[in-house]
């Protein structure tokens, strides 16, 4: 009765068919798959937690850290809801840069899915910039000095530098108005840009199915495959529940710590480093001479990182060889160069001296 | 005499036609007096040669004093016209003259105000007061300590500055370049062990290692112009510059009568002069290293005071710290502490006051302080048990949720083999 009701009203059976009728190639790569789908379901985490925490938190330089400090002491399992939060963020972003690998690699990128991979690159871009604007949040000390050396660098790019940083901080320095400026591009802009381009992605995604490898597609045969509804959706809830008890574990046993509020009057403590998904960025910079043919090293870097993100962008209109279902070895090898660069250059900035 | 009498009138003279070669206020000179720095700075001997070259870095040269302003003579004349005594030349000023040449401005208010309107300007008055001063003025000892001695003639610095001798850090080293020196103290049958035992003090810890300048050094006890040992009976007057709770309790205290009547210097009895140590809680009672033992024993009812007092205090220092270990382990666990440690502060002041309060030698004060800091306490040790047992359900409550999730997850896996079988 009421099956039917909605049905005439939202065509819930269409839906339904969609779904039965869509399949999930089988084969050795299959596993990659799962990423997606798990940073959905982390991205969701991300917005459910996100909503308990509006509740509770301030977005104030003199309460942002006190209301946090309430959250982890006082509200019945705020310490739960922070620190899954908080985990679920660099999980969210781990997924997501093995999901954004993956289809680098396999060259999903291929025609017809060229916006697939641009909604999905600017996703990734949107990422970021959640963690970046969210880490300042608590307004601790790391939180504080991190966000003014990640500032400064944006502050460096020629031209529009000044005015960007100005922009970004909402003056001079890093200030309560930094804060408020963060706080409304972390829960209002970037989670609308954020559910749009999500709409977009899965949309196409659901349009175009999933992408076969290469090597099977050239083979011509009907690859193997099996329903999307339930057998791989189920096996995704088995992902999810993994996810879920682990992070229900991270956030047990380590939960996020506050530290010590934000003092913009105290010097800098050594050794600031930024969350571990910018890490190869910033050691990146560390290591460029002052300055590189006439303009400074921080410049070329920023403008190198800028132009690398652009070519990522546009690699489905670059990758000829793959458009066409040929192999294309040279872009497997800059995206196999892109993983040893970023693993390493995170290992040095983990493990070399701060002021090296 | 009458020899010293015309050395002191012609001194008088000359330095009254000095005044005037005197820099305005806020004119600096530009350049060194000409002949002087001529001749002494290229001079292959070094005692003529290094006060030229030294000069510049003084304060009075940054003001635009020059060589003149101190020695006299007539720095445009060429060659040793310059240091004609007819011309107003002092030479090396000394001794007694020391205090005319330095008093002529430091003395004069008037004058101070135009560089310096808070510097006091009771140096020479006070030093004339001073045991240094006592003996040059009335015993004619001219190997006793001048400002000259103290004050390093030609690199002069404001003892803000951390390179001037009279800076906080430098100061127990100044007073000990004659204090120190055995052959120099001999005929005046001093100790010279001052600056050794200075320097195992607290005091001089936290000036040299922590960096506090406001700890004491020489001159805050002795007084510096007018340097002279703290008398038996004043020595808490001293001490109460800075622990001033502590002097005032003693003050109101028995022990204040009767360290007076026996000649006992009050603070020092205890805590010693310059080798004053932490104040530990092991200073207190009839334990060996508790400096009470050395007048009362167990029977005496000071002795049972005593010891009533060291009871009380280890009993909120035990109480104490099991509150903050309880917390801190909490905290090491990951769990949200802060407001419990901070409260636990409080236990803190009262430990403080406590301590302060054994130097009224008064039980009941005592009790009073150590109760609240137990109660404080006790708040905080429950605070820490809770949070552990908080901590313990998040643990149970995990192993509980992560049951429920592999129980889902193995039916869901069931679910599939199940579908895909039927398939």
């Amino acid at each position: 009765m009421l099956w039917s009701w909605l049905d005439d009203r939202l065509g819930l059976a269409e839906l339904g068919k969609l779904a039965v009728k869509k399949r999930v190639p089988v084969h050795r790569h299959t596993v990659w798959y799962y990423l997606g789908g798990m940073t959905l379901f982390l991205f969701m985490v991300q917005v459910t937690t996100g909503v308990l925490l509006l509740f509770y938190y301030r977005p104030t330089a003199e309460d942002a850290y006190e209301s946090i400090q309430f959250i982890m002491a006082e509200v019945q399992f705020g310490w739960l809801v922070r620190s899954i939060h908080a985990w679920s963020a660099n999980l969210m972003i781990f997924t997501l840069f093995l999901h954004f690998l993956s289809v680098l690699l396999l060259k999903a990128y291929r025609p017809p899915r060229e916006l697939t991979w641009v909604s999905g690159f600017v996703l990734l871009a949107v990422a970021l910039g959640f963690g970046f604007t969210g880490y300042l949040l608590p307004w601790n000390e790391l939180a504080y000095f991190a966000t003014r050396v990640g500032t400064e660098i944006v502050g460096v790019v020629p031209a529009v530098g000044e005015f960007s940083l100005r922009v970004l901080r909402g003056g001079e320095d890093v200030s309560g108005a930094t804060l408020t400026r963060f706080y409304a591009i972390h829960v209002a802009v970037l989670p609308a840009i954020a559910v749009g381009l999500l709409g977009m992605h899965l949309f196409l995604v659901q349009r175009h199915g999933m992408s076969a490898p290469l090597e099977q597609e050239s083979r011509g045969d009907a690859p193997p495959s099996m329903p999307f509804f339930p057998n791989f959706l189920l096996r995704d809830l088995v992902g999810w529940l993994v996810a879920l008890a682990v992070l229900a574990s991270l956030a047990a046993f380590f939960p996020t710590e506050l530290g010590t509020k934000a003092d913009p009057f105290a010097p800098a403590p050594v050794g600031i480093k930024p969350e571990w998904y910018f890490m190869f960025m910033f050691q990146t910079l560390k290591y460029l001479p002052a300055h590189i043919l006439f303009i400074e090293g921080e410049v070329v870097g920023i403008l190198a990182f800028t132009v690398g993100g652009l070519l990522l962008l546009v690699i489905p209109f670059l990758d000829r060889r793959a458009a066409r279902g040929q192999r294309s070895p040279l872009f497997t090898w800059l995206g196999i160069g892109l993983i040893v660069y970023a693993v390493v250059l995170t290992y040095l900035g983990y493990t070399m001296s701060p002021t090296q | 005499m009458r020899g010293s009498v015309a050395d002191r009138c012609f001194t008088v003279y000359a330095l009254a036609a000095l005044l005037p070669m005197a820099p305005h206020a806020g004119r600096a000179q530009e350049t060194q007096d000409p002949s002087c720095v001529a001749c002494h700075g290229s001079l292959p001997d070094d005692r003529l040669a290094t006060p030229a070259k030294l000069f510049p870095t003084d304060i009075h040269a940054q003001r635009g004093f020059t060589c003149v302003a101190c020695h006299g003579g007539d720095a445009s004349a060429a060659g040793f016209e310059a240091m004609d005594p007819a011309r107003g030349f002092l030479g090396r000023p000394r001794g007694r003259m020391l205090l005319d040449v330095c008093g002529r401005c430091h003395s004069s208010a008037e004058f101070m105000r135009r560089y310096n309107p808070a510097l006091r300007v009771d140096q020479v008055t006070e030093y004339r007061s001073s045991v240094h001063g006592q003996r040059l003025l009335q015993h004619g000892d001219t190997l006793v300590a001048t400002c000259s001695s103290c004050h390093r003639p030609h690199q002069m610095r404001p003892p803000s500055d951390p390179q001037s001798s009279v800076h906080p850090v430098n100061v127990a080293a100044t007073c000990g370049a004659c204090h120190a020196d055995a052959d120099r103290m001999r005929p005046y049958g001093l100790p010279t062990d001052q600056l050794e035992t200075y320097q195992r003090s607290v005091h001089w810890r936290m000036l040299s290692e922590e960096g506090d300048l406001s700890a004491p050094v020489c001159n805050d006890c002795h007084g510096n112009h007018g340097a002279a040992p703290p008398g038996v009976s004043w020595v808490g007057n001293v001490c109460g510059q800075c622990h001033t709770t502590m002097a005032e309790k003693f003050r109101d205290s028995r022990h204040a009568q009767t360290f007076a009547m026996l000649g006992v210097p009050g603070c020092a009895a205890c805590h010693g002069n310059h080798d004053i140590q932490d104040a530990t809680v092991s200073l207190l009672g009839l334990d060996s290293g508790a400096v009470c033992a050395n007048c009362h024993a167990a029977t005496d009812g000071g002795g049972l005071i005593a010891t009533g007092m060291r009871g009380l205090i280890d009993s909120l220092e035990t109480r104490f710290d099991s509150a903050r270990h309880q917390l801190e382990r909490a905290e090491r666990a990951g769990m949200e502490v802060s407001r419990a440690l901070f409260q636990l502060e409080g236990a803190q002041n009262a430990r403080i006051a406590a301590r302060t309060a054994v130097h009224s030698f008064d039980l009941i004060a005592v009790r009073r302080e150590v109760e609240t800091g137990l109660a404080v306490s006790d708040s905080g040790l429950a605070a820490g048990r809770r949070v552990l047992k908080e901590l313990n359900f998040r643990r149970t409550g995990l192993a509980v949720s992560v049951t429920i999730i592999v129980a889902l997850i193995a039916g869901v896996l069931l679910k599939i083999r199940q579908i895909e079988r039927r398939g």
